[in-house]
């Protein structure tokens, strides 16, 4: 009898938190290595096309992005509502494209050249009149493999 | 003055700071992946081989025009969005071989051996300085779903597996399959406009 009240007696002891801040550092490691920072700031407003037949970009650091698409309010005054194409984080004319993929081009090393696309994000409402004359420059610029960015959807509305 | 032994930092706060840094980069993460519609462009022609793609048969041609206000005339008839994808899909396969569909041919092809299929089906694009991204970019989407699915079909009936879970040489042999490309005109400005 004796044997059990003593065990009864026994308090639950508190759980050792002692590595609690290893699971922590491993959570913090893995969103810190996980984490890409925007690297450019639009200034334009898009609305990307939806697609059903859409396919994860891959291999990120290869991807030149071109976006196009009207103006944010604040820019609007200088550059009015007229879509407008985006490069880095500066507007631009179609006439820039080629010097521009020829830097980014020329940012990467060689084996990767061969590989390197653009994607084009613009905004659905754009006129294909601006977006041809971005395909023709990039026709150009030797940069034939390009990527209409839109939203993965499963079914079309 | 009595020597003090050198007491074990406290390392209870630890755990605070991490979580600290955790939650910045939880919040700062974006997890977004960037999808979209893979396509390859076709090199600038040389000036020396213009004319070739005129000895194309209109039968091997499927074209697809959109105009300004954003209307699908496809094969000279007006047709909504929703029905391009069966048409397009009827036009690679012509599962029936109708004359007016693409020309058949005896081809060998690795796993089928050998089969009926069409030669090679060109499906072309056409669109306006007018017309909108968005639907133009529909447009490009269904006829990609077209070849997609016949191929997703062909993967199923003869492999039992959807075709993106096929081996490389299974993939091969179904592109071989149905050969369809997607061509896009060479832009003219007709209208002059914007």
């Amino acid at each position: 009898m004796s044997r059990f009240k003593k065990k009864g007696k026994k308090g639950v002891g508190s759980i050792n938190t002692a590595s609690l801040p290893d699971i922590v550092f491993m959570l913090l490691f893995f969103f810190m290595t996980t984490t890409v920072m925007k690297e450019v700031d639009l200034k334009v407003a898009m609305h990307l096309p939806d697609a059903t037949e859409a396919k994860k970009l891959e291999k990120k650091d290869l991807v030149s992005f071109i976006y196009i698409g009207k103006p944010l309010s604040q820019f609007q005054k200088l550059y009015g509502t007229e879509p407008k194409i985006q490069l880095n984080d500066q507007f631009k004319e179609v006439r820039d494209i080629q010097d521009f993929i020829a830097q980014e081009r020329d940012a990467m090393n060689e084996a990767d050249q061969a590989k390197m696309s653009v994607s084009l994000k613009i905004d659905e409402n754009t006129k294909m009149g601006v977006v041809n004359d971005v395909k023709q420059a990039l026709r150009r610029a030797q940069a034939l493999k390009i990527n209409y960015s839109s939203v993965k959807v499963d079914k079309m509305k | 003055m009595a020597k003090r032994e050198l007491q074990p930092i406290n390392t209870g706060s630890m755990a605070d700071i991490a979580f600290l840094l955790l939650i910045f980069f939880l919040v700062t993460t974006t997890m977004d992946v960037d999808t979209g519609l893979m396509r390859r462009l076709p090199p600038i022609p040389d000036k020396d081989q213009e004319e070739s793609d005129d000895k194309i048969k209109e039968r091997n041609v499927f074209v697809v025009n959109i105009n300004k206000f954003n209307d699908l005339l496809v094969e000279n008839e007006s047709l909504h969005l929703l029905s391009l994808r069966d048409r397009a899909k009827e036009f690679i396969a012509n599962p029936e071989d109708r004359d007016d569909l693409p020309e058949k041919d005896w081809k060998e092809i690795p796993y089928f051996g050998r089969v009926y299929v069409p030669k090679n089906p060109i499906i072309s694009l056409k669109n306006d300085r007018g017309t909108s991204y968005g639907i133009y970019l529909r447009v490009q989407n269904e006829l990609l779903a077209a070849k997609n699915e016949l191929r997703d079909e062909l993967a199923v009936q003869t492999f039992s597996k959807k075709y993106n879970d096929l081996e490389e040489d299974e993939r091969d042999a179904i592109k071989k399959y149905y050969t369809a490309v997607l061509s896009e005109a060479e832009p003219k400005n007709i209208g002059g406009g914007k």
